[in-house]
């Protein structure tokens, strides 16, 4: 049975809208990321130009490409460190039966509901004490509320699900616990690790209310707060071009990351998610 | 009977490496997130400010509420909860969660639908809605400003295209639009997330359901409304009550799309600007403390009525 | 001498008692099947003996050690999964390798081992292969090879057939038969629900049920002189006939219990006349299902083909040699 013509039309429409909605903008900031001068102060629709200058002035100009390898580093650095802090966690919290174990997953939970601003007036006297201000160090401290509860729930609930028996097996060979971490569970895990280091990836590059908190000088920030922060003399001075071609930049690669690792995203984030 | 421990060498060694394993998530939690919150609240009962945290003095409620007596009988009630700017931005979070999420919730469950279909090209659909979603928050509020631009912007030029609007509309700066901006632009950047998450639970329904409610010759309408819906439902509301949660403290789309107004000023944006901005220090630190009780509340009550399965007994 | 000693050995969890007051000995050497119905202890008690489960109660001595509180690996043990659980991500010599790497052999002495036991299996072919590139028997070949590298005093199975298809399963059972042979120093432990596979591997078979042991003997000694009547109806195929009709009460017992094939099938005389009800043809054997009138649904066996039919009248005799009386608690009686 074929379901009616304006069926099919109907539905392949809303298709084309949801696409349409969902690519639209970041089209028209490639597109206005190209354009220079006067050309931006008119709407188009299609590319007219083909104008790398606003490229050429980020890249070039001023700090922007420092501010990127800060991004870089601190979420590189925050993703090794909640991985290797988790894995060790996650196998206690999923493999090990202990008295306590319930209340444990329960407060990581609570953490990862923490707001951020809850924390930040505590964190920033630590940051001031610790003399991590206006350090990278105190990012990737800081990000630590979320992504370590985070990867620490998602890997748990992998791990739950590996057979009882492999472990077992390499208890009866005589594996230590972090052997059998190391040795047997690693090699199994990389699928979520990478899934969970990739979300965590993802959260400390878009973080804003830290990095702006706890940076001050222009060469320490990162790209969020970098691009937040350009602005011109006055609200008729803005350099949109620029901002644009800054956008870009630091969206593609996640863009290119979230589409080729499309599949692992959604499952890692249904994982941390639905598990009512 | 031997004096054997009941507890082998084994569950001893394994019991003695599970707390070992989680010692150093547990001091990284502990400084991260449990002590700054206490000292946040400690905070918000001093008189503390930027430059002088360690001389803080208690001040008892001070910061939440006080009452100043002007002498004949006048007097005023000052702190946060007497503050018309702070409940200003408690209505604009509350408001600015249910719309939110109400939206996000409609349009992921029919984003989510569309994508449970058979299609040709399901994979690239899927990909691109996926694309708000990776945009950083802040690049989205930027991208967004430029189109919502009140002279330039793209989304004046469709509306008035479309004879919608005669005049541009000023959608950022006028206090009349700006939560509205507010609300497009998360919309728009979270629906994929709660569609994927309805996603998830759409695809645990089995297929013969389907199938055999087609046999009975049953309207699709009907079947979503008495098999599916009631299906996703525990999906759905486990959506729901993570982005509530997440709408709640929302700072970053506020503080770059709209700052400084107060038609979309939320919890978040008044206490950071109180603790950084305005060197009250301890009033901010207040601020936050009501903001995590509110939090908190909602959470604890959640968990409660899910009974949520922690320890994955049930799978 | 005794290599594996269970005194008074019991389990529990909170406050549920699963195995009660384990006495058992086995002698070095022997190939002793645990058999029992699922949830009657069978493997929990192999896994106490792995050192996977706790102790909760008594003691267990492995070459007069007590054991207790040794780790499993320490032990002089080795295990044989139900799933196999090979290392997934290892190749098979890797994962034959994997254990003597742990108890830090030299190289030479693991390449010499993995060698050994590969060639006594013959699966020297495989060792460069993923798990998962191998066949279900082949898995399980190279599960029992990852044990025989541990050159173990003690040889665990648990249910290592369950997971085969049916053909498959004869012959993996004729071949841990032949291990048993051709390593005739180490005592094997082999858990199982099949009393087929009981009776067909075991020198020595400990029958459990209801976390206690029901009697402990020889696959003869069991089929000849159950200790109770679980023991009768568990072992033996087809199971054992219990009547407690007249026949008891004649013998003055509750249950009065005859083998399908002790009993003997005429068309013109015999104790008890009945009409049969359905026959099963095997080809080596049928299988006839009496009704005997004030006596209750009779199974026969009868070797070779046979030409009852379903509502023929028959004739039964049982052999009075072997018949087993029991008392109401299922206790054997005298007789």
């Amino acid at each position: 049975m074929k379901p009616p013509v304006w069926q099919t039309v109907g539905f392949y429409a809303l298709v084309a809208i949801i696409v349409l909605q969902a690519v639209f903008p970041f089209y028209y900031a490639i597109l206005t990321s190209l354009e220079d001068g006067q050309a931006l102060f008119e709407v188009n629709y299609l590319p007219k130009a083909l104008d790398l200058a606003n490229y050429r002035a980020m890249l070039t100009g001023g700090v922007f490409g420092k501010q990127i390898l800060n991004s870089v580093f601190v979420a590189t650095v925050v993703v090794i460190l909640s991985l290797c802090l988790a894995v060790t966690a996650a196998f206690a919290l999923s493999r090990i039966r202990f008295r306590g174990r319930g209340l444990l997953l329960l407060t990581v939970l609570s953490v990862s509901m923490f707001p951020q601003i809850a924390v930040l007036s505590g964190l920033f006297e630590v940051i001031r004490f610790l003399g991590l201000f206006n350090s990278l160090w105190s990012l990737v401290f800081s990000y630590m509320i979320f992504t370590l509860p985070f990867t620490v729930w998602v890997l748990t609930t992998f791990m739950r699900n590996l057979p009882v028996e492999i472990e077992e097996a390499a208890i009866m060979d005589g594996a230590s616990s972090l052997t059998i971490i190391r040795r047997v569970f690693l090699p199994l895990m990389w699928p979520a690790m990478v899934t969970t280091g990739l979300l965590a990836f993802i959260h400390a590059w878009n973080e804003f209310l830290f990095a702006l908190t706890f940076m001050s000088t222009d060469s320490q920030r990162t790209v969020p707060v970098a691009i937040a922060l350009i602005s011109g003399r006055s609200e008729f001075e803005i350099p949109w071009g620029n901002i644009m071609a800054a956008s870009v930049i630091v969206t593609l690669p996640l863009v290119a990351l979230v589409l080729v690792f499309q599949r692992k995203i959604v499952s890692g984030l249904t994982a941390g998610a639905v598990k009512g | 009977m031997s004096a054997n421990p009941v507890k082998s060498r084994l569950s001893r060694n394994r019991t003695r490496s599970a707390w070992l394993f989680l010692l150093p998530m547990l001091v990284t939690l502990f400084v991260v997130a449990a002590w700054p919150l206490g000292r946040t609240v400690w905070f918000s009962f001093t008189d503390a400010s930027l430059d002088m945290m360690s001389e803080a003095r208690w001040v008892g409620i001070r910061n939440y509420l006080e009452y100043v007596d002007f002498g004949g009988g006048e007097g005023q009630y000052y702190g946060l909860l007497a503050d018309a700017r702070w409940w200003r931005s408690v209505w604009n979070t509350v408001l600015f969660a249910v719309v939110s999420v109400s939206f996000e919730t409609v349009f992921g469950l029919i984003i989510a639908l569309v994508l449970n279909q058979q299609f040709r090209g399901r994979g690239l659909v899927r990909a691109a809605v996926l694309i708000p979603w990776a945009i950083p928050t802040i690049v989205s509020a930027r991208m967004w400003a430029w189109m919502l631009h009140d002279q330039f912007g793209i989304i004046n030029d469709m509306l008035q295209g479309l004879g919608l609007i005669a005049e541009p509309i000023a959608w950022t700066a006028s206090p009349d639009t700006a939560m509205i901006a507010v609300l497009i632009v998360d919309i728009w950047k979270t629906t994929p997330f709660m569609a994927l998450l309805i996603l998830a639970g759409l695809q645990m329904v089995p297929g013969d359901i389907y199938e055999a409610a087609k046999l009975d010759g049953i309207p699709a309408w009907r079947v979503f409304r008495k098999v599916t819906l009631p299906l996703i439902m525990p999906a759905v509301l486990v959506a729901v009550v993570f982005r509530a949660l997440d709408a709640l403290r929302v700072f970053d789309i506020v503080y770059v799309l709209t700052p400084n107004t107060d038609a979309t000023r939320t919890m978040s944006v008044y206490a950071r600007e109180n603790l950084f901005d305005y060197d009250q220090f301890a009033y901010g630190s207040a601020a936050s403390t009501l903001l995590f009780l509110i939090i908190a509340l909602i959470t604890i009550t959640f968990i409660m009525a899910t009974r949520m399965d922690l320890e994955g007994k049930r799978s | 001498m005794a290599t594996v000693e269970l005194t008074n050995v019991s389990k529990s969890y909170g406050n549920v008692e699963v195995l009660r007051d384990i006495n058992l000995s086995l002698e070095k050497g022997e190939f002793v099947v645990f058999v029992g119905p699922s949830g009657c202890g069978k493997s929990t008690l192999l896994r106490m003996i792995a050192g996977l489960e706790d102790i909760s109660g008594g003691e267990l001595r492995i070459d007069g050690k007590p054991m207790n509180d040794v780790l499993p690996a320490q032990r002089g043990i080795a295990m044989v999964f139900q799933s196999y659980a090979l290392y997934p991500h290892m190749t098979v010599f890797e994962n034959m390798a994997f254990g003597l790497e742990q108890a830090r052999l030299s190289k030479p002495e693991i390449e010499a081992r993995v060698r050994e036991a590969s060639k006594m299996l013959q699966i020297e072919a495989l060792l460069d292969r993923k798990p998962k590139q191998l066949s279900g028997g082949q898995r399980q070949r190279v599960a029992i090879g990852r044990a025989i590298t541990r050159d173990p005093r003690v040889f665990l199975f648990d249910e290592p057939l369950s997971n085969l298809d049916a053909a498959l399963r004869v012959d993996t059972r004729l071949e841990i038969a032949g291990l048993g042979e051709r390593l005739p120093d180490t005592t094997m432990i082999y858990v199982t629900h099949d009393q087929v596979e009981a009776m067909t591997l075991a020198d020595r078979i400990v029958v459990l049920n209801g976390g206690i042991v029901e009697q402990v003997g020889t696959p003869m000694e069991l089929y000849e002189k159950p200790a109770s009547q679980f023991v009768a109806g568990f072992i033996g195929s087809p199971r054992m006939n219990f009547l407690t009709g007249p026949p008891a009460k004649a013998h003055g017992a509750a249950v009065y219990g005859i083998r399908p094939e002790h009993i003997a099938l005429s068309r013109e005389s015999g104790d008890w006349t009945g009409r049969v009800v359905l026959t099963e043809r095997l080809g080596s054997d049928t299988f006839v299902h009496v009704d005997v009138e004030a006596v209750g649904a009779v199974n026969v066996r009868i070797e070779g083909r046979s030409e009852i039919h379903g509502g023929d009248t028959v004739h039964l005799t049982p052999d009075p040699a072997s018949v087993h009386l029991f008392d109401n608690r299922g206790r054997p009686l005298a007789g």
